[in-house]
């Protein structure tokens, strides 16, 4: 393992400071679940570890009902279930939370952690997209904002600069008739990295009988997760039922690229993203009728 | 070489201070520096959770966390589990129903067994089964395991 030295700024200006300093030697620390196996299997090295746990920012869990969700960057994910005011807005957010590892993990691992991770198979991701969530970013030049699906660029590779940093996310308020789902396919009913992960997100008219928008997002079939717009135009305007979910099904299966590996051929994959496509819809529209 | 860090925390109780490498894990500190060697190394890649201990009130995986990451956090390890009447409930209840074989995943249970019971005393077998997910046995199966922590919430 190489060595590397180890620091825990109290605040942004410091951190960006550091990063500016070490460049792509340096790594910012959240939950370590990932960062810690990298270095210690030396499949990344580096000089600075950067632990970000002591940045109020990055440690921000904030609820507007009105506005939304800011959720700082390092926040582990058991923050986020256990309370029902976040588990009625961002049900799709809290299905990815509880599924993420075991309670080791839970209590360690963040979405910011997950998403700088970049890996196409991650489990907060396509539900992040379909929240509508945006990132807030932070370098020596100021703040910039990117929407989740436009920060992954492929396997590891996103658009954080060697100086930049992951703040934190805002998720917006949900409206009423608002209803979001995370399902993947594991082969197993715990611990697992998806074959195929889908989130989806609907929101319906007043009398729930059509879609006013939806979202739709993959992950594990593509380079990077994947927003399905042309699914989610599949639903627009039409009437809420089981022909309109099947061509919102055939649009993401149409949009997948996926590879063979390991967990599973592309055909199985191409497969399980019309069945879980269904599913998240048909779950995430349960909601929005509650809602 | 980078320089060593120095590290104040609360282990089992007790204040501690230890000096380590930045790449030293929670478990390299306990195990290695402070000769705590109840708490075991499994897969060392946060698969197992032979190495659990409670950081601050949440279990986490020791081979997880940074030596470093410490300072001024409270710790509770296997050694910090008997108590002035001798053995924990928890402890007892793996003795009497057979939980363990090899032994090497028993303390990890037994701190997941006690993380979950310090939140929620009387939890279902369905619950203890889901929080034990992050923890791997591979001599008893699990059922004893589950049963005596079932065993353990009727004698705390």
């Amino acid at each position: 393992m190489h060595a590397f030295d180890y620091a825990a700024p109290a605040n942004l200006t410091e951190a960006i400071g550091l990063l500016r300093e070490k460049g792509d030697r340096a790594r910012v620390l959240s939950g370590g679940t990932d960062l810690i196996v990298q270095v210690r299997e030396d499949k990344r090295q580096v000089d600075l570890v950067i632990d970000a746990k002591r940045i109020p920012e990055l440690m921000e869990l904030r609820f507007d009902p009105g506005k939304g969700l800011t959720l700082g960057a390092s926040v582990p994910c058991y923050r986020l279930y256990g309370s029902p005011e976040l588990a009625k807005a961002y049900p799709g957010l809290i299905d990815a939370a509880e599924l993420i590892g075991g309670k080791q993990i839970q209590n360690r691992a963040s979405f910011g952690g997950n998403l700088c991770n970049s890996s196409p198979a991650a489990d907060s991701i396509p539900a992040l997209i379909a929240h509508s969530a945006v990132c807030r970013i932070a370098g020596p030049e100021g703040t910039r904002d990117v929407p989740v699906e436009n920060f992954c660029l492929g396997p590891g590779k996103n658009v954080l600069k060697g100086s930049e940093i992951l703040v934190s996310f805002f998720i917006p308020a949900a409206p009423r008739r608002f209803g979001a789902h995370y399902i993947r396919f594991i082969p197993r009913n715990e611990m697992d990295i998806a074959v195929v992960g889908c989130g989806a997100s609907v929101e319906l008219t007043a009398d729930c009988r059509k879609f006013q928008r939806a979202r739709i997002a993959l992950g594990a079939v593509a380079p990077t997760p994947l927003l399905v717009e042309s699914a989610a135009a599949a639903l627009l305007n039409q009437e809420v039922g089981e022909p309109s979910i099947e061509r919102a099904a055939a649009a993401a299966q149409a949009a997948a690229r996926p590879i063979t590996d390991m967990r599973g051929t592309a055909e199985y994959r191409h497969h399980l993203v019309g069945v879980l496509t269904k599913r998240a819809l048909r779950k995430a529209i349960e909601r929005a009728k509650e809602a | 070489m980078p320089g060593k860090v120095h590290v104040t925390t609360v282990i089992n109780g007790e204040k501690r201070e230890f000096l380590c490498q930045p790449l030293q894990t929670l478990l390299d500190v306990l195990r290695d520096e402070l000769k705590l060697t109840g708490t075991k190394e499994g897969c060392s890649n946060g698969n197992c959770g032979a190495c659990s201990v409670i950081l601050d009130g949440l279990l986490v995986n020791s081979c997880l966390v940074l030596g470093a990451e410490v300072e001024g956090r409270r710790i509770e390890t296997i050694e910090g589990v008997i108590g002035q009447d001798g053995l924990h409930p928890l402890q007892k209840a793996f003795l009497e129903n057979a939980a363990l074989q090899c032994g090497i995943c028993t303390p990890g249970f037994i701190m997941a067994g006690k993380a979950l019971l310090d939140q929620k005393p009387r939890a279902t077998e369905a619950e203890i089964r889901h929080w034990c997910a992050g923890n791997l046995c591979r001599c008893t199966g699990y059922d004893k395991i589950v049963r005596a922590v079932l065993a353990a919430e009727k004698s705390i």
